[in-house]
């Protein structure tokens, strides 16, 4: 019965036009030396005619940008539940850290109202010199909660992530999963209006994603709007309603759940040659 | 299937939320707080003006999370300290030994009274190293330092700077305790002229922010600044008046007012040593400042756009 809270405003969160450009800086290009130089080299460049030396020495040092994403255009409304799905490098997590704010756009507008949480990774930020517990009061301070709500979600962070002793340990000495019940205890704490949430909660020892599957189901359902990004299409058609899917940084599909994904589906099994007979083989899906 | 947690989650949003409507508006039926995260618009079609907007919610919003800037910086020095005995007054032990090492050796070599060489000497090394010069060499590293939480989520940058002011302030706090103790000993005490110091640190820590910026900045794009940075501020060292006395160089020491790290030293020294420093020392240290706000805010308004990407 986690119905929005009658007294904010709506969530919503429109996408237009959105390219995100991602510089890659390899050796030279880091070096201030270099780059004076190849501004100078580059003014003389057309007077010195086409010396072979100056151009390649200008193309040594120019970065190289990777295209994540081009031309996206979104516009969702409470209740929404919108899923991304994509190849490795299609742009998945380049969205979501664009919809969190963390990536600014170099053409387009990213418009978000409501209050925002980012699920992006295990970590989330935590420092990992401190115990479990400053962590708790440094993500509460960041949420601006009072002393009193910080307490509260202490003492609901250390139930759930149920490290006991370790919590008053620095993070550095849990184990993977003891961080990342940890996290994802954190990170589910505060409910948002808009969540985004990319796949890595699916990590964690079995008796830990029955909890969590409860905890996040909640969440979500507290939260208006949900943007989740995943490979694992199962996963997808049980939270999503409508899907995205993205392709070297564009759209390629965008609708209802079931149709994207029937359409990924066939496009990633596609390319096995035995896909017809796929359904006399279901163990070959692992 | 319902857990308790959601109610008790509920209840905190609920208050949390009430708490922050009444803290704003006095009044619980208000609108919509303004909370972090609501209303969220990155803009790249807005040209400058929108670039320019954003620095400045930054910059409003980061000075609204000081609470969390401040623990960020206390964290920090205690997690440097963190299993060692003496905690942060290893700050304090380290500078005096540093302090009575020097004094012996330059006192002998300037020939001049320890009396009146060591107040001096204790007071320019403590504030140097442990803010003028601290401060530069961690400001190179303020945004790379932070490239976790940076890219785990959206945080205003001034955070980040102001964090690094405060660990730099507690250090110097701590290291104050050295000259205190020489003026104990010596019994030098400055006076009420003392209170002059505290404009002086103002500025100081205003500055402190610029300079977080404008080399945070610059450093995030460029690797090889940090160590540029290192030899100028080595230079700075030798050619302001710290371990030597600006009286020694009689009437050659005319431009000094023109070494923006004079100035500044001085608008805190002068008044901590008994004097309060001159108008015209204040005229340069005013203007430095100026230019290094104004140098700040041009490039940190190109960069942060691009700060995410680039750590």
């Amino acid at each position: 019965m986690s119905e929005p809270i009658s007294s904010r405003p709506a969530a919503f969160l429109r996408i237009e036009g959105l390219s995100l450009d991602f510089p890659i800086y390899h050796g030279g290009a880091r070096s201030l030396k270099k780059t004076v130089l190849s501004v100078a080299s580059g003014k003389l460049g057309p007077a010195r005619g086409a010396t072979g030396g100056a151009v390649s020495g200008v193309a040594a040092t120019r970065r190289v940008v990777v295209q994540a994403l081009r031309d996206i255009n979104l516009s969702l409304v409470p209740g929404d539940r919108l899923g991304i799905v994509g190849h490795n490098g299609a742009g998945k997590s380049s969205l979501l850290r664009a919809m969190a704010g963390i990536y600014e756009p170099v053409a387009g507008r990213v418009h978000v109202g409501g209050t925002v949480n980012a699920l992006l990774d295990p970590n989330l930020g935590m420092n990992v010199d401190l115990t479990g517990r400053e962590n708790i009061v440094l993500r509460g301070r960041y949420a601006g909660l009072s002393s009193g709500a910080i307490r509260l979600l202490e003492e609901d962070v250390e139930e759930f992530a149920a490290l006991d002793a370790f919590l008053d340990m620095p993070v550095r000495t849990y184990s993977s999963g003891m961080v990342i019940r940890l996290g994802f205890g954190l990170a589910t704490a505060i409910a948002p209006q808009v969540l985004l949430m990319d796949e890595w909660f699916m990590a964690g020892d079995s008796a830990f994603q029955d909890k969590a599957r409860a905890r996040l189901e909640s969440v979500v359902r507290g939260a208006e709007i949900l943007v989740l990004t995943s490979h694992t299409v199962s996963v997808l058609r049980t939270w999503c309603t409508r899907v995205l899917w993205l392709e070297s940084g564009r759209v390629r599909a965008d609708g209802p759940a079931d149709e994207v994904l029937d359409q990924y589906t066939l496009a990633t099994g596609g390319k096995l040659p035995a896909r017809a007979t796929a359904a006399t083989a279901p163990v070959a899906l692992t | 299937m319902r857990i308790g947690y959601a109610t008790a989650m509920d209840q905190i949003d609920v208050a949390a939320r009430a708490d922050d409507v009444a803290a704003r508006f006095g009044n619980v039926a208000a609108p919509h707080a303004p909370l972090r995260g609501t209303g969220l618009l990155l803009d790249a079609t807005g040209g400058p003006a929108a670039r320019r907007r954003a620095v400045r919610q930054d910059l409003a919003e980061g000075f609204a999370l000081w609470r969390l800037a401040v623990s960020l910086g206390w964290l920090d020095i205690k997690l440097r300290y963190r299993g060692s005995a003496l905690g942060p007054l290893w700050l304090t032990l380290s500078g005096a030994i540093m302090v009575a090492s020097m004094g012996l050796i330059y006192s002998r070599l300037f020939g001049i009274v320890m009396h009146d060489y060591l107040p001096f000497l204790a007071l320019s090394m403590i504030l140097w190293q442990s803010f003028i010069g601290g401060l530069t060499a961690d400001a190179c590293t303020v945004f790379l330092d932070a490239e976790q939480i940076i890219r785990a989520m959206r945080m205003p940058f001034t955070v980040q700077v102001l964090r690094c002011v405060t660990r730099n302030l507690i250090v110097l706090a701590h290291n104050l305790v050295v000259p205190i103790g020489v003026f104990a000993i010596f019994r030098t005490w400055p006076g009420p002229a003392a209170a002059w110091s505290l404009p002086g640190l103002v500025l100081w820590i205003a500055d402190g922010i610029a300079a977080c910026f404008l080399l945070g900045s610059i450093c995030a794009r460029f690797r090889d600044i940090p160590p540029i940075v290192n030899s100028i501020m080595q230079i700075a060292f030798y050619i302001t008046p710290i371990v030597w006395k600006p009286s020694q160089l009689g009437t050659h020491g005319w431009w000094l007012p023109l070494n923006p790290f004079d100035a500044l030293l001085e608008i805190v020294r002068s008044p901590l040593l008994g004097v309060p420093a001159g108008l015209l020392i204040w005229a340069s240290a005013l203007g430095y400042s100026l230019l290094l706000w104004l140098a700040a805010l041009v490039i940190f308004t190109r960069a942060r756009p691009r700060l995410a990407f680039w750590i």
